[in-house]
């Protein structure tokens, strides 16, 4: 246990700069490389270093696996509820325009909230994932 | 000079695939997987596709990588010689090769501003998103808005791929059949329900894999 | 040019064709779906290959440039997506061979049929 200090220490240090920067990608997907998708993962990176060196359970203590799987069919069900949002307003499925009196705000809208529950799914899945192959102990045969 | 980068990247990429399939220890196959992924993103920053290199690179190389080796740290990484003869599969990889750069022959040259692929939907996407989406990256765009159906579509594949894994994972290690002197019998599993077994040992494995994944590549350096 | 404009096909097919060796030669399950992996990133490279315009940059939009060349932005999106759906496809196809590793004590192809003649 004491002889992994270095790696102990470093991923307490990296591990918030890798949720912000996920964040950080998430945001200025629209004006740089990133997304929804590409944030997702790299949430979910973090906490998959938070299991590598603490330990799966107590990473389970902070992220329970009922709340990734809930994250899971979450992002999903936001993406499908903007669709329904936008034809209660008029539109069509998914048609951003009408979320707001400017066409093109709606669009900003529209995307922010897709992006975000791609974002959310993405990183449930990932999580969710590594739990389930984490989780398994091997059989000896 | 970007041709240059072009050509070094493919030969290497060629070269890591080669070596992955005459890698018989599989941890080290894995992380040459690894290294196959990050030539990729760097050869998908070169064609200009930033955001496909950016989703490469954290995919391929992080979670992917996370997973192979979960697997192998469950299923064992050796790698038995094959039995068969690989001719009949060199054959038909060959012919199918040979047939596919016959095909190559008509496709126009790479990097052609006139190809058809350009001219479709694609110049709408580049020169109306900017007025009716507003959104700078047009890969956002065309994403979220344009495409954005198809888009919720892969987010539903992947939810389905969860309850995928879900399903055939989260069970605990179920009893074995064995046939034995003629006859089927039952085994049950050696270690039941792990998940509930705690902390330590997983937290052990991971870091035996670190360790052994070491040894493999010291054996092969 | 043209010989140059080909290469990048053909270094597709080089690396598609080793996937397929791999999954069709090679009897380890876990060997077969990284074969799989490679055939997959082939066939995300000759997407992103024919989107590729030559003297052409990212398309994300620089302010004032009126000439810029952009390349094609419709690859990037499709392979995007394949991507994560990639992995996510293939963690199921790992856990399948996790499943058969409990169920026959074995990833070999050969060992699985005779065990299960």
């Amino acid at each position: 246990m004491d002889d992994r200090v270095i790696l102990r220490v470093g991923a307490k240090i990296l591990i918030p700069f890798i949720l912000l920067f996920a964040l950080y990608v998430q945001f200025h997907g629209d004006y740089g490389p990133g997304g929804g998708f590409q944030a997702g993962v790299i949430f979910a990176a973090g906490f998959v270093l938070y299991a590598l060196i603490y330990g799966l359970g107590n990473v389970k203590k902070v992220l329970p696996p009922r709340a990734v799987y809930v994250c899971s069919a979450l992002g999903v069900l936001l993406y499908a509820g903007v669709g329904y949002v936008t034809m209660a307003l008029g539109g069509n499925f998914l048609d951003y325009g009408v979320l707001a009196h400017d066409p093109e705000h709606g669009q900003h809208y529209g995307i922010l909230l897709v992006e975000l529950g791609v974002l959310i799914t993405v990183f449930g899945v990932m999580v969710a994932v590594f739990y389930a192959f984490a989780g398994r102990r091997r059989v000896d045969t | 000079m970007i041709e240059f980068v072009d050509i070094a990247l493919l030969v290497l990429l060629g070269i890591t695939a080669f070596s992955i399939i005459r890698q018989k220890n599989l941890f080290a196959a894995v992380m040459m997987v690894g290294i196959y992924s990050l030539l990729s993103a760097g050869l998908f920053v070169v064609m200009d596709a930033v955001d496909v290199a950016f989703t490469e690179a954290a995919v391929g190389a992080g979670i992917s990588t996370v997973l192979m080796l979960g697997t192998l740290a469950l299923v064992g990484h050796s790698e038995h010689q094959p039995q068969h003869r690989p001719i009949l599969p060199l054959f038909v990889v060959i012919l199918t090769g040979a047939v596919l750069v016959y095909g190559t022959l008509d496709i126009p040259p790479f990097g052609d501003a006139s190809n058809p692929a350009h001219h479709h939907v694609a110049p709408h996407y580049l020169e109306e998103s900017e007025h009716e989406i507003g959104v700078p990256n047009v890969v956002t765009s065309v994403l979220a808005s344009y495409r954005g159906y198809d888009t919720m579509g892969e987010t539903t594949v992947i939810f389905a791929a969860l309850v995928g894994v879900l399903l055939l994972l989260s069970l605990g290690p179920r009893p074995r059949r064995v046939f034995l002197n003629g006859r089927w019998i039952t085994v049950a599993a050696s270690e039941k329900d792990a998940s509930k077994e705690g902390v330590r040992d997983v937290q052990e494995d991971s870091v035996q894999v670190s360790h052994e994944e070491e040894d493999s590549g010291d054996t092969n350096g | 040019m043209t010989a140059l404009g080909l290469f990048n096909y053909w270094a597709v097919i080089f690396l598609m064709m080793v996937g397929f060796y791999t999954l069709i030669a090679r009897g380890n399950l876990v060997k077969k779906i990284i074969g799989l992996n490679i055939f997959q990133t082939s066939v995300f490279i000759l997407y992103i290959t024919m989107g590729k315009i030559t003297g052409g940059t990212a398309p994300i939009f620089v302010e004032g440039g009126e000439d810029v060349i952009y390349s094609n932005p419709i690859p990037h999106v499709l392979i995007l997506t394949a991507i994560v759906v990639g992995v996510a496809t293939s963690a199921v196809g790992l856990s399948l061979v996790i499943r058969i590793k409990e169920a026959f004590g074995t990833i070999e192809e050969d060992e699985i049929q005779d065990e299960s003649l």
